[in-house]
């Protein structure tokens, strides 16, 4: 188990984001190996018991035990091979997901980077701005505000009158910049970015990366899921490293890529 | 790295040294940090709720225009969809089994679309409220926002919905001679409970299916028991004549049929008071409010919990 985060007792800055053995549980129904047919589904549930395996339902425990405490001012990375638990802490970070056990403390709400749930592909695109605005709880003044902002960001209307179309007709890459666009106009508390975000051509990259960096600024702590140990060592000052749901390591960028690096046997 | 911010030295009396290992608790209570996804109150959950109104109306209309948006015809289908399910309920009930007994023609056929458009209102609501968390876990998952704004958000559009349905309602009523009157006014008062009353049940069905998404799977022959037995294709108390005055009353007190029979007395000259239950209003309000403060914080209950995998 990794150690407490070191800086606890200079006492110069101040948390942000504690999370106190942190466990995550998925349920999965009808995903038990072994016989999956309608008669095995039957059986389970005749067969009497109160725990989950007794029903059928499988456990998969996504995060197991994580504390760590973030401050102000941190720029914190995650790493960790697929399936190791990121994206899952993030979430419960943000009270997203339920923690099964553990509990994690905030200072003001951290929200996740992204709207893509609550857009609608059948919507035009000047809908899909107003309704994502929404759900991330702006304002409609504060929607209208942005309208502007958001399309010329996303360059959709760089090649006509496309924000007016139905989102379904947008190509993969226009969609992806529409999608990066709404989610970051809003600024935040406590970000938190899961992976690749920065989509589309080459020019669309780096003015993502640069808002990236501007909201970072913004925000009194940043969360950071990605691949990329590049961008990590550019954005992070902090990372933790997760393996099968536990904390293998916390501490400066650089200590940790190394080991990173030397564990992935890059 | 270690640069140290204005607010940072403010507090620094409350911070624990180190050996004495403060707990994580005690550290989030020094520096005034809350538990995250903690349920709020009751009473600062509809105020966050209400802050979400713009959200849960737009996020309705969105859901509502999307349906229709690939079809050529567009949204003429919010109004061609009811009349065509009209239409089939008069062939079968009207033409083929004569379900009027005791009813002119005059006043059943505008009985019996009013009956399939109310109905279907509370239908749908249970029907997308069983869905609202379950099946948009993606959005509870991304977005923080309270989460009753799904199952109302979803009643809200099924009002809508209705709405448009309501235009086929009055021209098939004034098609059968039942002209605009006064009592049309009292529509309204009908439709603001029955919402009230769906909203409640869909909030109920919405964390029950939650927990157990098999409810959508059970949940239409609930709904088709309750709908043949709630007089949407013949008149309870023409059906029932001659049995007993409690059978009947049983019948007649049930929610959906309250709903259907007020708005039938409101819109259809030839369906007078006889055919409704007494204290009729009574009733309506009460399943209005009871079933929608119970469904309210029956649903806010589990509030910390929706979005668990």
């Amino acid at each position: 188990m990794a150690e407490q985060p070191h800086d606890l007792a200079t006492g110069a800055r101040r948390p942000t984001v504690i999370a106190d053995d942190l466990h995550i549980v998925y349920r999965v129904n009808g995903a038990r190996s072994g016989r999956d047919g309608a008669t095995a589904a039957l059986s389970r549930i005749v067969r009497r018991g109160s725990g989950d395996e007794a029903r059928g339902v499988r456990r998969v425990q996504a995060v197991r035990g994580v504390s760590f405490v973030a401050h102000r001012g941190e720029a914190i990375g995650l790493i960790g091979s697929n399936g190791s638990g990121k994206s899952t802490l993030l979430r419960a970070v943000a009270g997203l997901l339920p923690a099964e056990r553990g509990k994690v403390y905030t200072d003001g709400q951290p929200s996740l980077l992204g709207v893509n749930a609550a857009l609608m592909n059948d919507l035009t695109g000047e809908r899909n701005v107003i309704l994502g605005g929404l759900a991330m709880g702006m304002s409609r003044e504060q929607i209208k505000e942005r309208y502007q902002e958001i399309v010329d960001f996303s360059g959709i209307n760089e090649k006509g009158d496309f924000i007016t179309l139905p989102m379904r007709t947008y190509s993969s890459g226009m969609a992806a910049r529409l999608r990066f666009s709404i989610a970051a106009a809003k600024d935040h508390d406590v970000l938190m970015i899961d992976e690749a975000l920065a989509t589309g051509d080459r020019g669309f990259q780096k003015r993502s990366e640069d808002r990236i960096r501007e909201l970072r600024k913004q925000a009194g702590t940043v969360f950071l899921v990605s691949h990329n140990n590049k961008s990590i060592r550019d954005t992070c000052d902090r990372v933790l490293w997760l393996e099968r749901g536990e904390l293998r390591m916390d501490g400066p960028t650089d200590e940790v890529l190394r080991e990173y690096e030397k564990f992935t046997g890059k | 790295m270690s640069h140290t911010t204005q607010d940072g030295g403010v507090a620094v009396s409350a911070i624990p040294s180190p050996d004495e290992g403060p707990t994580a608790a005690q550290l989030a209570a020094a520096y005034g940090l809350a538990v995250s996804g903690a349920r709020p109150s009751l009473a600062e959950y509809v105020r966050q709720l209400w802050g979400r109104r713009h959200f849960i109306l737009a996020f309705s209309q969105a859901k509502l225009t999307a349906q229709y948006s690939q079809a050529k015809l567009g949204q003429l289908w919010q109004v061609a969809t009811p009349l065509l399910n009209a239409g089939v309920y008069y062939f079968i009930f009207g033409v083929i089994l004569h379900a009027s007994r005791g009813l002119s023609q005059d006043v059943y056929i505008p009985f019996l679309v009013t009956g399939v458009f109310v109905f279907t209102f509370t239908q749908s609501s249970i029907m997308s409220g069983v869905r609202a968390i379950s099946g948009n876990l993606g959005l509870v998952r991304a977005l923080h926002f309270p989460r009753a704004s799904l199952p109302i958000s979803f009643s809200l559009q099924q009002l809508q919905q209705l709405l448009f349905s309501m235009i086929v309602m009055f021209v098939v009523a004034i098609g059968f001679g039942s002209g605009p009157s006064l009592s049309w006014l009292l529509i309204v008062p009908v439709l603001v409970l029955q919402f009230l009353f769906n909203t409640g049940l869909a909030l109920i069905v919405a964390r029950l299916g939650a927990k157990t998404p098999d409810l959508a799977q059970l949940m239409p022959f609930v709904l088709r028991t309750w709908m043949y037995t709630s007089g949407v294709m013949f008149s309870i108390s023409k059906m029932m004549e001659g049995r007993s005055e409690l059978a009947v009353r049983l019948l007649q007190v049930n929610p959906a049929a309250v709903y259907m029979d007020l708005m039938r007395y409101a819109l259809i000259d030839g369906y007078g008071a006889s055919n409704l239950p007494p204290h009729v209003w009574a009733i309506a309000l009460f399943w209005a409010v009871v079933v929608f403060a119970g469904g309210f914080v029956f649903f806010w209950k589990a509030e910390e919990r929706y979005g668990r995998g």
